[in-house]
């Protein structure tokens, strides 16, 4: 098997506050081959964003990554020197904010700023980086992209500058790009096509890409494979179709809205209880335990770890008939 | 864009009118300008006389006309101390008084700019927090005293510089330019400085909290995310977003650079349009006084007007959207 | 939304459920405490109530009433500090020309400095909330004169408006200015200055609180609405009005001073700080440093206290200032 595009090794994110440190991220480990989509879904605070910018290396003060590590194929990334990582940012990841109105500067023409990041990265004049950006505005779909390069954000609608947001994104071609909730500040109908335009160029380019989303059924469409994630770790990883059609970990089973067979009472489980734990006040053991339906006295104690179950990977007790052991 | 303008033009044009009508009230009725022209023994008749020959008798509304009529054309009667033109006088000073507010306002754009990102990038360096606490000191010191203070450190105590006036001036037409001779620029500096340093010190706080405004927004993470350079993040796009509030700021501030000149130019007896103001109220010569408050009102309605024009062309959102405020 | 603003609304909500506890409560909670946290602010509030107290207590702490020729002696003229090699006792920080003590002259002219500031400050106020009540009453053309004229005079400097109206005053009033006069007519162009920020905050409540049903209730029951709106709207204006007035005190202090320096103000008869200063200026250059600088070092303290303490105030109480 070649190597992962990415891979992330119990990764682990942590902010200082006043009342002390906050383990936003802990432990979660992944991997994206060539040309796959990662589906990363949950909900909000679960830690899916964190995940995304410590790959691209943008947590800011107070956060930092205290533990693990994250390759880029091969290359160790987690630990380099910020003017290094710099030059890795736009050059081998890409990433794609969930606001276009908001993520492109509005004082600068959209061809300007595709320049700007084309010469950063690429050894272009001037004239052929203005090539290069047109090429690529029609390549995201934007019509007469001679005419509309010299145009502002304000001038584009916001599917319109998703587009160019993802044309940015690609301009050095990336081996990597992220996708932060890439259309959930579009209308619904632009949704779909941007997906298809994202699951196009990672298929035409050979890229990875790295889909964060709460939207299950953007995931579905796209993703090759899904990672569940909550409270800041993966509960359930696996392909798609596996995880949509037959979630292992209770949390996911909510989360699709799949009814149990293991219980009697049906309608409980279409809505999770509660809500997640804020990261001050995660319960020890399996995060999830208070919500649980199935939970039992383990839960409440030790923390379940990833057991492969097929081609799946769930974090649960309910699937560690030998706890001693591993179940490899 | 021509509707926004336009708007703008018609509402400097009532300011203008709002401004004749105090400036001409005070001409006609606070002192009485036949009293200020005649002896003490000027008989009843001639002084009737005069009045009718300055149009005094006319209806006020008349008068009004008149005085516009004269103040479009810079006439604005006669100065009671001077016996002399006030447009004359006022023309005189002029090239000074704007000479050392433009060198006022580059020290205060250029140190305030530089002070305000620094701060704002190195928030946490001794040097900013220096910073801090002279925008503080700026604000709380009236200019009076940093003027004062500076006379003392480098005149009095070190003798480097010049207290007063505006040194050797060359004449280039009607124009006086302190700019061309090394006792004009030494004689420049301290009143610029002065003069200066409030806006300094606002345009300091504006640039820094625009600046970490600006570094918080998500194209500023979308750059970084970009792999641009941090001096690419830092000087051409934050700065560029952070220079067009602080654009519009320091060119509205200019005309209330001009009117603090009166205390700057009272310290260092600078002789510019201010310091004859200030003997003008010292001396209830209403004329100049009068003629003061529509000169700068003019250019602060210019100025405003330029801003709001140059407001759209640094901000390409206001040039096809003219309706939005911001 | 952040803790606050959260605790703004909590505290808007309490000023409105209960306005004659406002002040007490309001002092014992929140501000209290931020006060204390507040190193920079403890020292400027005593450095201001300092200020107060050398004023108010001028003539019983100064060594010599300055402004009595009968109590100045010419051979003790121009004495430096009594730290300094030719310091004489009492007069601790020199004398001035005339044989006057500096600390006596900044005593008295402490309190006429702060006389102004303070009624320049109240006068502007009130101005400023009738006429905000008045636009935000009335509305319509009554408003919009009010607020035009509001927006013309923002976009001048105050001191520009001052010497205008001492100018005009002086014209007026010709030789019958004498020193009381001369200090209304002060208070009179710092009030007509400043009033614009409280008319702009006082009017913005009262259209807020126009429109709510207890006003249209009250009328029903024959109560006259203003008094009722006046009974909610200065309780919820009177945080951001005593940040404005505390800022304004500052800013009409600097004003007056600025107006005596220029010889427009305090005449030397009864000198301010301002006019202290414009005085000593005149002795710079003869090295007799001491006339000018500690007048001028008594205005900038008290303006710097004044100003941190308005920095705080509005931090502390959160209003939406800009």
């Amino acid at each position: 098997m070649t190597e992962p595009v990415l891979s992330v090794r119990n990764l682990q994110v942590e902010f200082a506050s006043r009342r002390g440190t906050l383990r936003a991220i802990d432990g979660v480990s992944f991997d994206i081959a060539k040309g796959e989509v990662l589906g990363v879904v949950g909900e909000s605070g679960a830690g899916k964003s964190v995940t995304g910018l410590s790959v691209i290396g943008l947590i800011d003060p107070p956060g930092r990554i205290a533990g693990g590590e994250i390759r880029l194929s091969g290359l160790r990334i987690d630990n380099l020197p910020p003017e290094e990582m710099r030059r890795i940012r736009g050059k081998r990841i890409g990433m794609i904010f969930q606001d276009p109105l908001t993520s492109l500067n509005p004082l600068y023409r959209i061809g300007d700023q595709i320049v700007e990041t084309i010469r950063t990265h690429l050894n272009l004049s001037e004239q052929a980086a203005r090539r290069r950006a047109i090429e690529l505005l029609a390549e995201v779909g934007i019509p007469a992209p001679e005419k509309r390069i010299d145009g502002y954000p304000h001038e584009f609608s916001g599917g319109m500058r998703q587009r160019v947001v993802i044309a940015l994104a690609i301009c050095a071609e990336p081996e990597l790009i992220i996708a932060d909730e890439p259309t959930t500040a579009l209308d619904v109908s632009v949704q779909a096509q941007i997906i298809s335009l994202i699951k196009r160029l990672g298929r035409d380019h050979g890229t990875a890409v790295m889909l964060v989303t709460h939207d299950m059924g953007v995931i579905a469409e796209t993703s090759d494979r899904v990672a569940v994630m909550y409270a800041g770790r993966v509960a359930e990883i696996g392909p798609v179709q596996d995880v949509v059609k037959n979630p292992l970990h209770p949390y996911a089973k909510g989360l699709m809205g799949a009814i149990p067979t293991l219980a009697g009472d049906d309608k409980r489980l279409v809505q999770i209880p509660g809500s997640m734990p804020r990261l001050s006040a995660i319960p020890r053991g399996c995060s999830f335990n208070p919500r649980c339906a199935f939970a039992f006295d383990r839960c409440r104690v030790e923390r379940p770890e990833p057991l492969p179950r097929g081609a799946q990977s769930v974090a649960c007790h309910l699937y560690d008939s030998v706890p001693t052991e591993s179940a490899a | 864009m021509l509707a926004f303008t336009l708007r703008r033009a018609i509402q400097a044009i009532g300011v203008m009118i709002a401004v004749g009508i105090i400036s001409f009230s005070m001409f006609r009725f606070a002192g009485d300008p036949v009293n200020q022209m005649v002896s003490m023994d000027t008989s009843g008749a001639e002084r009737a006389a005069i009045r009718k020959s300055l149009g005094l008798d006319d209806p006020v509304i008349v008068q009004f006309g008149h005085y516009v009529a004269n103040a479009a054309q810079f006439k604005f009667g006669v100065s009671y101390q001077f016996r002399l033109p006030v447009s004359q006088l006022l023309l005189e000073r002029m090239p000074a008084t704007l000479e050392l507010a433009i060198c006022a306002s580059i020290f205060a754009m250029v140190c305030g700019i530089l002070m305000g990102v620094y701060s704002a990038l190195r928030r946490d360096t001794w040097l900013a927090h220096a910073f801090q606490a002279i925008s503080l000191i700026g604000v709380s010191l009236p200019t009076f005293l940093i003027g004062i203070l500076l006379i003392y450190l480098f005149s009095v105590t070190l003798g480097w510089l010049p207290s007063f006036g505006r040194g050797e001036v060359v004449r280039i037409g009607w124009w006086t330019t302190g700019l061309l001779t090394l006792s004009g620029l030494k004689a420049l500096i301290m009143p610029s400085i002065t003069l200066g340093l409030f806006q300094m010190t606002l345009i300091m706080r504006l640039v820094r909290a625009e600046m970490l405004e600006v570094m918080r927004t998500d194209y500023i993470r979308f750059a970084r995310a970009r792999g641009l350079t941090t001096r690419a993040i830092h000087f051409g796009h934050a700065l560029r977003n952070t220079l067009v509030p602080v654009i519009t700021v320091a060119g509205l501030q200019f005309g209330s650079v001009i009117a603090f000149a009166i205390i700057t130019e009272t310290v260092f007896q600078w002789p510019g349009m201010g310091l004859l103001f200030v003997q003008a109220v010292q001396n209830v010569d209403i004329p100049i006084m009068a003629a003061y408050l529509m000169m700068v009102s003019l250019i602060f309605v210019t100025i405003n007007l330029a801003v709001d024009i140059l407001y759209t062309i640094v901000d390409p959102r206001l040039r096809s959207t003219v309706s939005r405020a911001h | 939304m952040s803790e606050a603003v959260v605790r703004h609304k909590v505290e808007d909500r309490g000023s409105r459920a209960a306005s004659p506890g406002w002040f007490r409560r309001t002092l014992d909670s929140d501000l209290f405490y931020s006060f204390r946290r507040s190193k920079i602010t403890m020292i400027a509030a005593g450095v201001t109530l300092l200020f107060f107290l050398l004023a108010i207590f001028a003539s019983a702490l100064a060594v010599q009433n300055p402004f009595d020729p009968a109590q100045l002696q010419l051979m003790n003229s121009r004495i430096s500090p009594l730290w300094t090699a030719d310091g004489q006792s009492p007069f601790l920080l020199g004398t001035d020309e005339q044989g006057r003590d500096v600390f006596s002259a900044i005593l008295y002219g402490l309190r006429i400095s702060l006389v102004v500031g303070v009624l320049g400050v109240l006068f502007s106020g009130a101005l400023g909330i009738l006429l905000g009540l008045t636009a935000g009453y009335f509305g319509g053309a009554v408003d919009g004169l009010i607020m035009r004229v509001a927006d013309v005079q923002l976009s001048f400097p105050a001191i520009l408006i001052a010497l205008l109206i001492n100018g005009i005053a002086k014209s007026v009033l010709g030789n019958r200015l004498d020193e009381m006069s001369m200090l209304g007519v002060l208070v009179l162009a710092i009030g007509l200055s400043f009033w614009v920020q409280y008319a702009r905050t006082v009017r913005g409540s009262v259209m807020v609180e126009k429109n709510k049903d207890y006003v249209a209730a009250a009328q029903l029951i024959g109560l006259p609405a203003p008094v009722i709106m006046l009974r909610h709207v200065l309780p919820n204006t009177m945080g951001p009005i005593l940040v404005i007035a505390t800022i304004n005190l500052a800013l009409a202090i600097i004003t007056e001073a600025t107006l005596s320096f220029l010889g427009s103000g305090m005449p030397e008869t009864m000198p301010s700080l301002g006019t202290l200063i414009r005085i000593g200026n005149n002795y710079l250059f003869a090295g007799e440093w001491w006339i000018v600088a500690f007048p001028g070092l008594a205005l900038a303290a008290l303006i710097l206290s004044i100003n941190l303490l308005g920095d705080w105030l509005r931090d502390a109480l959160n209003p939406k200032l800009r």
